[in-house]
C-alpha cells in the first residue's frame, strides 16, 4: 500500500506508487469533453473515473462540508466527490481526487482548498487531491501530463465542442429518437480507438476527423419546422453541468426549443488571452506574452478549422474568438477577466447577432462576477437590442426547479410572441408591397 | 365561438374565470386552496357544471402552481405573466406598466414598445405570503393589519429583501414599544420598496399603472403606499374591479388559440389526474410506530423540575422574565429551583402589558406568604422591561440559557435554543459560554415559520406538528431560508405531497438548517456529548425527533424547554443574594402607566429610530439608540479608529496643493475608494483638478440610485455606488474618475493581491446601467497601482489623451500620489498604535474590527462602532495591525488584498491577551463565505473568541447587541477562570 507523503507546506502528494494503486475520481462538467479527457488520461497509465452521479445526497454532502454561502458549483463538485468516496464503491484508501484550478480573482480558485478542508472535516484527510491547471501550481510526483497529453487534451476539447454544438442542431429534429446520442457514442469510440492507436494526432487528421463527425451527424434523418432557438450562457459549471442546471438542456428540448450552448474553446482561449491582456494593461514580461500568443494562436487555428467544417456541412457555426473580442467593445474592457469575465457578455452578443436573441443566463446564486457581466449587462443589451429576450436564472441548493422552469417558460412565451409579431409585421409589409405594386 | 375558461392556480389561491364570445365575464371565483389546488379547481368547475355541461369549451390553465396540474390533466398551459399581459391589452389598452403581487410572486410588466416582463428572483419575499407572515408575527389578521396601516403616523425602515430580514427589523420595534399602526404601514412600505427596487432594474415606472393580484385588490393600505411612493394620481393608478383574477381572465383570452373540447371531458380529466402524482424526494419517517413514540415521550418527560404549589408555599421566591422576540416567558422559583409559577405567551407586540398583567396576578397569588427577593430580565426586550418594572438585573440570553441548562445537566457541553425568531447555539468549555453561534439574518426560518405555515394550511401549530409524527414519506424541503422553503413546499404540493408529509418535512428542514447552516457541524461529535435543547420550537416533538435522528444521539429536553430563558434568569436573580428586590410592588403597579412614542434622533447621521417610553411618575426609557446622546448625556468618545479614518478620508476634497484650473474631478466615495482615495486625491490635485467627493452615504442617497441596480443580491456597499455617481452628476462635475482594478496593492502578505470581482468591475456596471452617466465624462479605465513604473507610464498616456496633460507633469503627480498614500497608511498604523497604548493605560479591552476599508462608512456599518465603544472598548481596524505579521500559508487561497489583512490581523490578535476580533460581513459578500471559516479557525486555534456581525441595508442593532454582550460575557468568564 502506498505511503502517504507530504510536501513541505504539508500538502499530501500523489506519488508514483499511488499511480499504480489508486483510482482518480473527477467531477463531470461537460460529459462529452470530460469523457474523452478521461480516456486520454487512462492511456497514460492512470486509473480514472468521471463521476456521473446525480442524486440528492450530493447536495446534502455539499451542504454538510462546504460553507453554505459558497457558490453552488463548489458545493456540488465537492459534494459529488465526497459522496463518491463514501459510496462504498471504492476503497477510500485507494482513491485520489482530481479537480481543476484556475487561479483568477473569483472564488472558484478556492475550490481545491475548500475540497481539502471538506475532506478533513469528513475524516478523509488521507485522500490526495490533484490540481489540474495550466499555471504550474501544485506539482505531484505521480501525476505528470506531458506536452503530448496536453495536445491530446486540446484535441479532446475541439472534438467535444464540434460534437456537442452539431448534435444540438440535430437532436431537436431527429426522426428516430435517441439516434443523435447513439451517433455521439459511435464517434467517441472511433476517436478514442484512433488516439490509442497513436493516430489522429496531427492537425491534418483532426481536420479529417471534423469532416467525419459532421458527416455522421448529417446522416441522421431530421424533420419538422425550425424551433425557437434558446441560447444558454453563464457561469461555466452551471451552464454546462446537468447536475448544476437541473437538466436545463433537457427541459428546453421538452418545451420544444432548440438549445444553443456556446462551446468550451472560447473559454480556454479567453483564459490564455487574459495573461496577454494583463501584460498589456499593467505591464510585465514580453516572454510571457509571447508564449501566450503562441498557444492562443494554435487553439485559434483549431477553432477556425472547426468552424469551417461546420459551415461546410451546412450547420450553423459559432464565431471565432476574435469575433467575440470585437463584439464586446463598448460594453466591457478586456481587463474584466474574473470568472467568465467579458466573454459571457460577448457570448450573449454573439447569440443576439446570430439570430438567437432568446437567452438563459445561468449563474449560481450570488455569483460575484455575474453581478457585473451577466445581470449587470442585460439592461444595456436590452437598450441596444430591444428584441433581445434574456432571462437570468439563479441556481442553488434551495432554489426549486418549478420556479426556474416557470421563469424560463415566461422567456419562451415571450420568444414565441416576438416571433409571431415579427411574422405578422413581415406579412403586413408584404401585403403593403403587393398593394403598391 | 365557444365559451372560454381560464384557471389560475397560484401558490395559495385558485381563480376560475369564464368568458363569453364578447369577452364578457360570465363567472369568476377567487378561493384559497390550502395546498389542494387541483381539487379546489375541480370543485369550482363542478359548481358551475349545470351551465356548462355538454358544451364545447376552450380551457387554459395558468399560474405558478398550475404547471403540474396542467401536465397531468393534459390541459393547455400559458405562463401567467403572459396571460396577464393578454388581459391588460384587452381591457386597459393604454397601460404603461402592470404591478402584480401574488401569494409568492411579484411581477412588473412594462408595455409600450416590446413587452418587458420581470418576476421576482428566488431571493425576493415581498409578496402576499410575506404579508401573511408579518400579520401572524403581529398576531392580527391580514384585514386588521390593513386597517391598522391606514392609521399610521410614521414609517420605519424595514428590510424589504426577504421576510426573514423584515422580521428581525420589526421585532425590535414592537418589543421597544413602537406603534402597531406604524409597523403595519412600514410592512406595506417594505413590499413597495422591494417591488420597485427589485423589479424595475433600471427602467422607470411611469405613466398609467395597473395594479393586480389578491393583495393589491384587498389591501387598501398597500394601495396607498404604492400610490404615494410612485406619486400617482387617480388617473394613473388603476385598480380594476377584477384585479384579483386578471391572470385567469388572460388565460381565458389566450384559450382562443387552443382547441375546443367537451366541458365534461376536461373536468373529468382534471378530477382523475390525482392518481398520477408521485413524490420525488422523500425521507424515512420520524417514528416507525406508536411504541417508539411512547418510549420517546417517556424519556423526555422525565426531565422536569419539582413543582411547588404557589397557593400553599410560604417563603422566598425569585422571578425570571424572558422578554423574547415573539413571546414573553416568566418563571417564579423557590431556592432549589422548584417551580411556583410559569407563563408562556405570545407578547402580542406589547411585552410591557403582558408582564404588567402577569405581575399583578403573581402578587395576588403570593399574598403575604411569598416574598420576591430578586427579579432578573433577559431577552430582546430586556432593557424595556427592566426599566419599566425596576427589576434588579438584566442578563444576556446566552448566560441565562446556560444557567438553566446546567441546572438540569451540570455536564452540559452544548446548548441549542430555537425560539420563534432566533436560534442560539453555544458550546460550554470549562464552565463558561464559548463559541457562540447565532443564526445569520438569512437563515432565521425558525419556529414561527412552521406556525405561519400551519396557519396558511388551516391548522393550529400543535395539530400541524402532530400530523408529521407518523408521516410515511416526509418531503425533503432543503435547508435554506424561509422564502426558499416556501417554494419547496409549493413544489411538493405540486407533486401531490400530503399535509402530513409536508409537516414532517418542515420539521426536518428546520433541524437541518440549524445543524448545517448555523452550527455548521459535520457530525454529532462536533457538537458535544451532553446536548441540552431548549426554546419553544423543541416542544414540537417532530422537531425534537428530527434533531435526534439527524445527530444520531439522544439529547436532553427539559419539560420547561420553552421557558428556559426565564428559568435561567430566575436562577441568576437568586444568585444575586439580594435582601429585597427593587421590582415594583403590588402597590406601585396600581398607578403604573406606559406610553410609547416613536421618534427619529437627529443628532448624527445614524438617524436612529428611537422609541421614547414614558412610565408613571415621569420615568423615561429611550430605546433604539446607538449612543448616549439622545439620553441627554455626552457621547462616550472612546478611541475609535473607524471614526478617525472616516474623518481623515472625508477631508480629502477640494483643490489641495493645486489651483483647480483643470476643472472638477468627481470621485464616488465608496468601495475601494476608501482605500485608494489618498492616492487619487493627491494625484488629481497635483494635476490642478478640484476633487469633488460624492456626499456621505445615507439611506436617501441609496434610494436615489436604487432604480438602476440590476442585481438585487449584490452587497449593500456596491448598491450605494449608484446613488453616489448620480449625486456627482447632479453636482455638475466635469468628469468622474472611477477606475476598474482587478488587482489592488501588493502588501506581500497573501498569495495574490486581487480585489473581489464586485470591487474590481463595478465601475463598468455603473456605466452600463446608470443613464445619468451619459451626461458626463465618465472615466473607468483599467489601472494597476502595484507596478509603480508601469502605472506611471500608462496613466501619463491616458491623461494626455483625455486632458492633454504633458506626460512629465503626470509622472510627477504619480510620484507625489504614491508618497501621499504611503503617508496615509503610516498615519493609520501610528494612530492605531496610539489607541492601543491608550487602551492599555486605561485598562480597556480592545476590539479589532475586521472588515473591508469601506466598512467604516457609517451608512454601511450602521454605527456598530459607536455601539462597541459605548460598551467600553477601544476600537481599531484590521489595517492598523495586519503589517505586524508576515506572510504565512493559509488553508484557503489567500488571494485578495483586503481579506489578507484580516487573516494577519487575526493572527496578531491571537498574540495579544487584551484584544478580540469582531468580523463585519456584508450580506451577499461571496468572498466572506471563504474568509469567515478561515478567520474562525485562526482565532479559535489561538484561543480567541470569534464574533461575526452581518450587516445589510438595514441594521438590526438588537442582534448586534446580543453578540457583543455575549462576547463580553464570554470574555469575563474567561478572565475569571484565569
Amino acid at each position: 500500500m502506498a505511503e502517504l507523503v507530504y510536501d513541505k507546506t504539508g500538502r499530501l502528494l500523489f506519488t508514483q506508487e499511488m499511480k499504480k494503486e489508486y483510482t482518480i475520481l473527477f467531477p463531470t462538467m461537460l460529459p462529452v469533453h470530460f469523457g474523452l479527457m478521461a480516456r486520454i488520461i487512462e492511456t497514460e497509465g492512470y486509473k480514472v473515473e468521471m463521476l456521473t452521479t446525480n442524486h440528492r445526497n450530493i447536495v446534502d454532502e455539499g451542504l454538510k462540508y462546504v460553507h453554505n454561502d459558497t457558490c453552488y458549483p463548489a458545493l456540488l463538485v465537492i459534494g459529488q466527490l465526497i459522496d463518491a468516496v463514501k459510496s462504498g464503491k471504492y476503497d477510500p484508501h485507494k482513491v485520489a481526487l482530481l479537480i481543476t484550478q484556475t487561479g483568477g480573482g473569483c472564488r472558484a480558485s478556492n475550490y481545491i482548498h475548500l475540497l481539502r478542508k471538506a475532506l478533513v472535516k469528513a475524516g478523509l484527510e488521507y485522500v490526495p487531491v490533484i490540481s489540474l491547471n495550466l499555471s504550474g501550481l501544485e506539482h505531484n510526483p505521480g501525476f505528470k501530463l506531458g506536452l503530448g497529453t496536453l495536445r491530446k487534451a486540446v484535441f479532446a476539447m475541439m472534438y467535444g465542442d464540434i460534437i456537442v454544438q452539431t448534435a444540438n442542431q440535430v437532436r431537436p429534429y431527429e426522426v428516430n429518437p435517441g439516434q443523435t446520442d447513439e451517433t455521439i457514442r459511435t464517434i467517441e469510440d472511433h476517436l478514442l480507438s484512433e488516439m490509442s492507436a497513436g493516430k489522429g494526432l496531427s492537425f491534418k487528421s483532426m481536420v479529417a476527423n471534423f469532416d467525419h463527425i459532421i458527416a455522421a451527424f448529417k446522416a441522421i434523418p431530421v424533420a419538422g419546422e425550425p424551433k425557437v432557438r434558446v441560447g444558454v450562457v453563464g457561469e461555466i459549471y452551471i451552464k454546462y453541468s446537468p447536475l448544476g442546471n437541473n437538466n436545463l438542456e433537457q427541459f428546453l428540448l421538452s418545451e420544444g426549443a432548440e438549445p444553443v450552448v456556446p462551446g468550451l474553446t472560447d473559454f480556454i482561449i479567453f483564459k490564455i488571452y487574459n495573461r496577454e491582456v494583463d501584460v498589456n494593461i499593467y505591464g510585465g514580461k514580453w516572454v510571457k506574452k509571447k508564449a501566450c500568443q503562441v498557444l492562443k494562436g494554435y487553439v485559434e487555428k483549431c477553432q477556425r478549422a472547426m468552424i469551417a467544417a461546420m459551415k461546410k456541412g451546412g450547420f450553423r457555426a459559432p464565431g471565432t474568438f476574435e469575433d467575440l473580442r470585437q463584439l464586446i467593445k463598448g460594453y466591457l474592457g478586456e481587463g474584466n477577466k474574473m470568472g467568465e469575465g467579458w466573454l459571457l457578455t460577448a457570448e450573449m452578443l454573439e447569440l443576439i447577432h446570430s439570430g438567437t436573441p432568446n437567452i438563459v443566463c445561468t449563474q449560481p446564486f450570488g455569483c460575484l462576477p455575474n453581478h457585473i457581466v451577466g445581470k449587470g449587462m442585460i439592461r444595456k443589451l436590452k437598450d441596444d437590442y430591444p428584441y433581445s429576450n434574456i432571462v437570468a436564472i439563479d441556481y442553488d441548493p434551495g432554489a426549486t426547479k418549478i420556479n426556474q422552469e416557470n421563469r424560463i417558460k415566461l422567456m419562451l412565451a415571450n420568444a414565441r410572441g416576438l416571433a409571431k409579431q415579427e411574422a405578422e409585421k413581415q406579412q403586413h409589409a408584404q401585403e403593403q408591397e403587393a398593394v403598391h405594386a | 365561438m365557444s365559451l372560454r375558461i381560464g384557471i389560475d392556480i397560484g401558490s395559495t389561491t385558485v381563480k376560475v374565470v369564464v368568458l363569453d364570445e364578447q369577452n364578457k365575464l360570465l363567472f369568476r371565483s377567487y378561493e384559497r386552496h390550502y395546498s389542494k389546488a387541483r381539487e379546489r379547481a375541480a370543485e369550482t368547475l363542478r359548481s358551475i357544471q349545470d351551465k356548462l355541461a355538454g358544451q364545447q369549451v376552450r380551457m387554459v390553465i395558468t399560474g405558478s402552481a398550475g404547471l403540474g396540474v396542467a401536465k397531468t390533466a393534459d390541459i393547455d398551459f400559458v405562463q401567467e405573466v403572459y396571460a396577464t399581459a393578454a388581459a391588460v391589452n384587452q381591457y386597459i389598452p393604454d397601460t404603461d406598466a402592470v404591478i402584480e403581487l401574488g401569494g409568492e410572486d411579484a411581477k412588473i410588466i412594462f408595455f409600450g414598445g416590446a413587452l418587458e416582463e420581470r418576476m421576482n428572483g428566488s431571493c425576493a419575499g415581498g409578496t402576499g405570503a410575506f404579508i401573511d407572515q408579518m400579520a401572524t408575527l403581529m398576531n392580527v389578521t391580514v384585514t386588521e393589519l390593513d386597517a391598522l396601516s391606514l392609521k399610521h403616523e410614521k414609517i420605519y425602515p424595514i428590510a424589504s429583501r426577504c421576510g426573514v430580514f423584515a422580521k428581525s427589523d420589526i421585532q425590535p420595534i414592537l418589543n421597544q414599544g413602537g406603534r402597531k399602526e406604524d409597523v403595519a404601514a412600514s410592512i406595506f412600505q417594505a413590499v413597495v420598496d422591494q417591488t420597485v427596487a427589485g423589479l424595475t432594474q433600471g427602467r422607470e415606472l411611469k405613466g398609467k399603472i395597473v395594479f393586480l393580484g389578491g393583495p393589491l385588490h384587498f389591501l387598501m393600505g398597500l394601495r396607498q403606499r404604492f400610490i404615494e411612493t410612485l406619486k400617482l394620481d387617480s388617473e394613473h393608478a388603476i385598480f380594476p374591479e377584477d384585479g384579483d383574477c386578471f391572470a385567469g381572465i388572460g388565460a381565458a383570452l389566450c384559450a382562443s388559440d387552443y382547441g375546443e373540447q367537451l366541458f365534461d371531458d376536461v373536468l373529468d380529466r382534471l378530477e382523475r389526474s390525482v392518481d398520477n402524482v408521485g413524490l420525488v424526494d422523500t425521507m424515512p419517517p420520524l417514528f416507525e410506530n406508536k411504541a417508539d413514540y411512547e418510549a420517546f415521550t417517556a424519556r423526555h418527560n422525565a426531565m422536569h423540575p419539582p413543582a411547588v404549589d404557589i397557593h400553599t408555599y410560604t417563603g422566598d421566591a425569585w422571578l425570571g422574565i424572558d422578554a423574547g422576540s415573539t413571546t414573553t416567558k416568566m418563571a417564579l422559583i423557590t431556592a432549589d429551583g422548584g417551580l411556583l409559577y410559569t407563563y408562556y405567551h405570545s407578547n402580542l407586540g406589547n411585552p410591557v402589558a403582558i408582564v404588567l398583567e402577569q405581575l399583578r396576578e403573581i402578587y395576588q397569588m403570593c399574598g403575604d406568604r411569598i416574598t420576591i427577593r430578586g427579579a432578573a430580565v433577559t431577552g430582546y426586550g430586556e432593557e424595556l422591561i427592566k426599566n419599566a418594572f425596576n427589576c434588579d438585573a438584566g442578563l444576556v440570553e446566552t448566560v441565562a440559557h446556560y444557567k438553566a441548562a446546567a441546572h438540569f445537566n451540570p455536564d452540559v457541553d452544548f446548548i441549542i435554543d430555537i425560539g420563534g425568531q432566533d436560534m442560539k447555539c453555544f458550546k460550554i468549555r470549562n464552565g463558561a459560554v464559548d463559541s457562540i453561534m447565532l443564526n445569520e439574518a438569512c437563515s432565521s426560518g425558525c419556529g414561527s415559520f412552521i406556525e405561519t405555515f400551519a396557519k396558511a394550511l388551516g391548522y393550529s401549530i400543535a395539530d400541524f406538528a402532530k400530523l408529521g409524527l407518523f408521516a410515511r414519506h416526509p418531503v425533503n424541503l432543503g435547508s435554506r431560508c424561509t422564502v426558499f422553503m416556501n417554494s419547496s413546499v409549493k413544489q411538493a404540493q405540486k407533486d401531490g405531497a400530503s399535509v402530513e408529509d409536508i409537516s414532517a418535512g418542515l420539521s426536518i428542514s428546520i433541524v437541518k438548517n440549524a445543524v448545517y447552516k448555523v452550527i455548521r457541524a459535520a457530525n454529532a461529535d462536533d457538537l458535544g456529548q451532553h446536548i441540552v435543547v431548549q426554546g419553544g420550537t423543541f416542544h414540537n416533538d417532530a422537531v425534537l425527533r428530527a434533531f435526534e435522528l439527524e445527530l444520531g444521539r439522544n439529547v436532553t429536553r427539559p419539560t420547561i424547554a420553552g421557558i428556559m430563558g426565564a428559568f435561567g434568569a430566575a436562577l441568576f436573580a437568586r444568585d444575586l443574594h439580594r435582601e429585597k428586590s427593587t421590582i415594583l410592588t403590588a402597590e406601585d403597579l396600581k398607578t403604573f402607566s406606559h406610553t410609547a412614542k416613536p421618534t427619529t434622533c437627529n443628532l448624527c447621521t445614524n438617524h436612529c429610530s428611537l422609541t421614547v417610553n414614558t412610565f408613571d411618575g415621569g420615568r423615561r426609557f429611550v430605546s433604539g439608540n446607538r449612543c448616549s446622546r439622545p439620553l441627554g448625556k455626552a457621547k462616550v468618545e472612546n478611541p475609535d479608529l473607524m471614526v478617525y479614518k472616516y474623518k481623515k478620508l472625508r477631508a480629502l476634497e477640494g483643490k489641495g496643493s493645486g489651483n483647480g484650473v483643470r476643472g472638477k474631478m468627481g470621485i464616488p466615495f465608496g468601495l475601494n475608494m476608501y482605500e485608494n482615495l489618498p492616492f487619487w486625491f493627491e494625484f488629481f490635485t497635483r494635476l490642478n483638478f478640484e476633487v469633488v467627493l460624492s456626499p456621505e452615504s445615507s439611506r436617501k442617497l441609496y434610494l436615489k440610485g436604487q432604480h438602476t441596480i440590476p442585481s438585487d443580491t449584490v452587497c449593500y456597499p456596491a448598491k450605494l455606488l449608484h446613488g453616489h455617481v448620480e449625486a456627482l452628476v447632479d453636482e455638475g462635475v466635469d468628469a468622474i474618475w472611477y477606475p476598474c482594478m482587478s488587482y489592488n496593492n501588493d502588501e506581500g502578505i497573501g498569495d495574490n493581491h486581487y480585489n473581489c470581482p464586485v470591487v474590481a468591475y463595478y465601475p463598468e456596471l455603473l456605466a452600463a446601467n446608470v443613464p445619468a452617466l451619459k451626461q458626463v465624462k465618465y472615466l473607468d479605465p483599467y489601472v494597476g497601482l502595484w507596478r509603480h513604473k508601469d502605472f506611471g507610464k500608462r496613466i501619463a498616456q491616458l491623461m494626455e489623451e483625455e486632458f492633454s496633460i504633458p506626460k512629465r507633469e503626470t509622472e510627477r503627480a504619480v510620484k507625489a500620489a504614491y508618497e501621499a498614500y504611503d503617508a496615509y497608511v503610516h498615519d493609520v498604523r501610528e494612530t492605531g498604535k496610539k489607541y492601543i497604548e491608550y487602551a492599555r493605560e486605561h485598562h480597556m479591552p480592545i476590539i479589532v474590527a475586521c472588515g473591508r476599508p469601506y466598512h467604516i462608512d457609517p451608512e454601511i456599518n450602521h454605527g456598530i462602532n459607536d455601539l462597541i465603544t459605548s460598551f467600553g472598548f477601544v476600537l481599531v481596524t484590521e489595517d492598523a495591525l495586519s503589517y505586524l505579521k508576515g506572510y504565512a500559508p493559509r488553508k484557503v487561497l489567500n488571494q485578495w488584498t483586503f481579506q489578507s489583512r484580516m487573516y494577519n490581523a487575526a493572527r496578531y490578535v491571537c498574540t495579544q491577551p487584551d484584544m478580540q476580533v469582531v468580523q463585519l460581513v456584508s450580506f451577499g459578500c461571496g468572498t466572506d463565505a471563504i474568509t469567515t471559516d478561515e478567520l474562525r479557525d485562526i482565532l479559535e486555534k489561538g484561543g480567541k473568541l470569534y464574533t461575526q456581525l452581518k450587516i445589510d441595508d438595514i441594521s438590526n442593532l438588537g442582534a448586534v447587541t446580543i453578540r457583543v454582550r455575549s462576547l463580553m460575557a464570554a470574555m469575563e468568564a474567561r478572565d475569571s477562570r484565569q
